[in-house]
């Protein structure tokens, strides 16, 4: 898009905007990378205190920045998520074991498992010490996932892929309609089974089952996806682009290459016995080639955009204050490295990591920055 | 030359089954046709083959040439000609890519690649072209039926098309939305010079905005102005039925002619017996409902209703979209939710039974009858139903029989055509044969003669003592169908009483026949009245 272009509609942009909620002027890009950041320093920290804290700021912010929206919601299944997988940590720790110390709490009978299998065990001692670094290490896992439920409630992921480069459009638009699937088919569960209710059949034998429920909800999903094709060739989805062939070719190769190139860096960068300059020479040739052929892609893809979003000063906040969080746990780990990987044994209260603390803290600032409307009570009836 | 739509000796086939026979018609620019013609004739068919979905996306053979604002159809696909032709199916849900307004406005407009302020200024054009402005900002998911049908005309309208082709746009709408949908396609058609071509068996709505009209049956068009064609269609709304009884010239297509005619008319009626009026009240107490909520989280659909009635009770449930009157009939049924209230059926609160005794006491057929059925054949589907009801073998079979003459046992249910899938959904239902029987928008998809079939049918099991409930938007079959009228509105009764007082007294309810004949509801009732005068004078 042309700059002089947005100036001209800018007169019709400040007109539209009281009309939409004040939480959604922010790019969804600055609400991913926050999150996205939020999860980096979760992932550089075992400190539960951290870790809560982490939790906390990112409820904080949904509750207060998130909009209306059907997929607001997403942040309390992501926290059930996490939940889950800290229970599933240490159920694995119970069965199969991990790191011991002298407090044992209980002895399950134990297997001997063969020579090749030497390191694990089934059943056995469990002590305090290795629950306690099972424990962190689950609530680890859960705050990336409650950071990643954070972004979907604030951004939905659709939002967030009407801001990719032009050349990825039909790859994002795969993604759009294979994301509306999963709603769709829930909706047909529902109503199949209260179809169901509504003959009286309630068997639950599998084959009932497969009659009665499967067939007609996938017989609906065809149904729904041949006329989802249908409306979108009449809306002009997949016209003729009018690229000539060798263009098109060039820019496939470069995306292509580009891709292995990034791969081939990245492989090298974190294997020892490749030199470091080669490595990162291998990256920034892979990227270059990745940026210029989405570059040069994006430019001859006849498909335009609606109103897309804009980066902000405020979108810059947002990130800025998720960078804070970062800075503070490298900060953390120059400083006081211990409090950020607290030791399970000795068993001790672990200490909260002040650097880093502060920089979560930070990282509440969009609650500030960008609160959402008070929602106004829901009118009752639809209109 | 016609710079609207233009069909040359089309001729259309799947496998062996003609569907359109040497179609020739020609619209000019700027013009707002009517498709009308039986169910299963072909509109649908017809439709799309005016944006090539036709046969792109169905296969068949084709033959002829179709051409929009004289470009040439034939060949190109449908994503080619998304510039020159709007296309709005029959269900906007099952067509929307994105899930918010303002992109699903922008969508075709983005696909055509238009600049973005030329598209920021189009969708604004459009949003409020078709009243849109409240909901812009809102998720696809939270409209009503009536604002997303809207929706999907305005996404076809962005990329500024010469042509739009509609499928029954108004049959899940409201009277009042769907007077809205329609009054903004007629303003398209002045404004814009866009050709409207567009299918509904709710003719009595449409055709007061409609300047020609095409008939398609056995796969021949008539195509001509709208009252001439009209007059021979097997299938017309009643005020054309009325106009043809009393041989008005014509015949009048809107209520205004209609009653500049009428004069003659009341004048012979006045003094005349109305036929019999259905009793109110007929049969022993059977429903008592008492302060029944719904509630959805944010939406409080039905408030606190009360609601009695007594078997052989003909009763229409009526209301704007989203007045609760589907969240009514699920919960009287026990199936649905209920937050609130009790819910007695001959004593018997459905929904603390098991599903199998529930349906004993109401049979439910949903507005999709198609989710009742899930057997291959129509045979297998009646067998299965006796088995789910412990009824004795052919019991659903026989009760199919009764409802639809001429069914193939071995079709696929969903190879039926509407009306005959309701009945099938219909004997499925009454196997269990539930004294209190309760419709969800019946009638969508059926054209005049199916729903005057459905209406009888009803007041038969009415007779038999069955207390039927249906839910419509249409006012033409609820004056066919109902001896009482509950009028909803915000999930409470704000109208309850005789069919005759409730219709008549409402501008929105009441049917063509009482707006030009007042005290009368149908054309039959004013053709056996006139009749008996006949016999009586003759004699």
């Amino acid at each position: 898009m042309s700059p002089d272009a947005s100036q001209r509609t800018a007169p019709e942009a400040t007109r539209t905007v009281p009309l939409r909620a004040p939480g959604r002027r922010v790019h969804p890009v600055a609400w991913w990378g926050w999150a996205l950041l939020l999860a980096t320093v979760a992932g550089r920290t075992a400190n539960p205190w951290l870790l809560l804290l982490i939790v906390a700021v990112a409820g904080l912010v949904v509750t207060w920045c998130r909009g209306p929206e059907p997929w607001s919601d997403a942040y309390r299944v992501f926290l059930f998520i996490g939940l889950s997988a800290v229970a599933v940590r240490m159920a694995f720790y119970i069965v199969f074991g991990g790191s011991d110390g002298p407090t044992v709490l209980v002895t399950l009978p134990s297997a001997t498992l063969p020579e090749w299998a030497a390191g694990f065990r089934v059943g056995g001692a469990v002590t305090a010490e290795g629950a306690l670094a099972a424990a962190y290490d689950g609530l680890r896992l859960a705050t990336l996932l409650v950071c990643v439920g954070a972004a979907n409630a604030l951004a939905s992921p659709r939002r967030l892929l009407r801001s990719v480069p032009a050349a990825l459009y039909e790859v994002s638009v795969a993604v759009v309609v294979a994301l509306s699937v999963a709603p769709q088919l829930v909706e047909s569960v529902g109503r199949v089974r209260r179809a169901r209710a509504l003959r009286g059949n309630t068997g639950r034998t599998p084959a009932n089952l497969m009659r009665t429920v499967v067939a007609p909800v996938l017989h609906d999903a065809l149904d729904r996806s041949l006329s989802l094709a249908a409306a979108m060739a009449s809306r002009g989805y997949g016209r003729a682009a009018g690229v000539p062939a060798p263009a098109r070719r060039a820019t496939g190769a470069a995306l292509l290459f580009g891709l292995l190139g990034l791969c081939a860096g990245a492989y090298a960068l974190l294997g020892t016995t490749t030199p470091a300059p080669l490595a990162w020479a291998l990256l920034a040739a892979g990227a270059a080639a990745a940026v210029f052929g989405i570059a040069f892609a994006s430019r001859r893809v006849p498909h335009t955009r609606y109103r897309p979003d804009r980066f902000k000063a405020v979108d810059w906040a947002v990130i800025a204050s998720g960078a804070a969080a970062v800075a503070g746990t490298v900060l953390s780990g120059v400083f006081e490295p211990a409090a950020l990987w607290p030791a399970t044994n000795p068993l001790r209260v672990p200490e909260l990591p002040l650097w880093a603390a502060a920089g979560v803290v930070l990282a509440a600032a969009p609650a500030l920055l960008a609160p959402s409307a008070p929602s106004s009570k829901p009118p009752k009836g639809t209109p | 030359m016609s710079t609207g739509i233009a069909f040359e000796r089309v001729s259309f086939a799947y496998e062996d089954a003609l569907v359109l026979d040497d179609v020739s018609f020609d619209l000019p620019e700027g013009e707002f046709c009517l498709l009308v013609g039986p169910t299963g004739a072909g509109k649908s068919t017809l439709l799309k083959t005016v944006n090539g979905l036709v046969p792109h996306f169905t296969g068949g053979t084709m033959r002829g040439d179709v051409r929009v604002a004289g470009r040439a159809v034939r060949g190109a696909t449908p994503a080619d000609l998304a510039d020159l032709v709007g296309y709005v199916g029959q269900d906007p849900l099952a067509g929307f890519v994105t899930d918010e307004v303002e992109l699903e406005l922008a969508y075709t407009a983005e696909q055509l690649g238009l600049a973005p302020a030329a598209m920021r200024k189009r969708v604004t054009e459009i949003v409020d072209l078709l009243g849109l402005a409240d909901v812009r900002d809102r998720a696809l998911a939270q409209l009503s039926s009536g604002q997303r049908q809207r929706v999907a005309i305005g996404a076809a309208l962005v990329a500024g098309p010469a042509a739009l082709v509609l499928d029954e746009p108004t049959s899940a709408l409201d009277p009042t939305a769907a007077d809205e949908v329609l009054s903004a396609l007629h303003r398209l058609v002045h404004d814009l010079g866009v050709t409207v071509l567009l299918a509904e068996h709710r003719l009595e709505r449409v055709a007061q905005y409609a300047d020609s009209a095409l008939l398609l049956n056995g796969g021949k068009v008539t195509a001509g102005p709208i009252a001439e064609v009209l007059a021979v269609s097997p299938v017309a709304p009643p005020v054309v039925a009325l106009g043809r009884l009393a041989a008005w010239p014509g015949p009048p297509v809107t209520i205004r002619e209609a009653r500049r005619h009428a004069a003659g008319l009341r004048e012979r009626l006045t003094g005349l017996e109305r036929p019999a009026i259905a009793p109110a009240q007929a049969g022993p107490p059977l429903l008592e409902a008492r302060g029944v909520t719904v509630d959805y989280p944010g939406v409080r659909a039905v408030d606190g209703l009360d609601l009695a009635a007594g078997r052989g009770e003909r009763i229409a449930l009526m209301g704007r979209n989203g007045s609760g009157k589907s969240s009514l009939l699920w919960a009287l049924q026990g199936t649905g939710k209920r937050s609130g209230g009790r819910v007695a059926i001959g004593g018997a609160d459905p929904a603390s039974r098991r599903p199998g005794e529930r349906r004993q006491l109401a049979g439910l057929v949903p507005a999709e009858p198609a989710d009742l059925l899930y057997a291959e054949t129509v045979a297998a589907e009646c067998e299965g139903a006796d088995e789910d009801g412990r009824a004795p073998r052919g019991t659903c079979a026989k009760i199919l029989d009764d409802l639809v003459d001429d069914l193939d046992d071995a079709t696929h249910p969903r190879d039926l055509s509407e009306g005959q899938r309701l009945a099938l959904a219909l004997a499925v239902t009454l196997t269990a044969a539930p004294p209190l029987l309760l419709l969800d928008e019946p009638t969508r998809g059926l054209d005049y003669p199916g729903k005057a079939a459905l209406a009888a049918r009803l007041t038969q099991l009415t007779a038999a003592g069955h207390c039927v409930v249906v839910s419509t938007h249409d006012v033409e079959f609820c004056a066919e169908f109902a001896s009482r009228v509950v009028i909803l509105s915000d999930g409470e009764i704000v109208a309850d009483g005789p069919a005759r007082q409730i219709v008549a007294a409402s501008p929105m309810f009441a049917p063509q026949v009482a707006k030009i004949l007042p005290g009368w509801l149908t054309v039959a009732e004013v053709a056996a009245a006139l009749e008996a005068d006949g016999d009586v004078a003759g004699g």
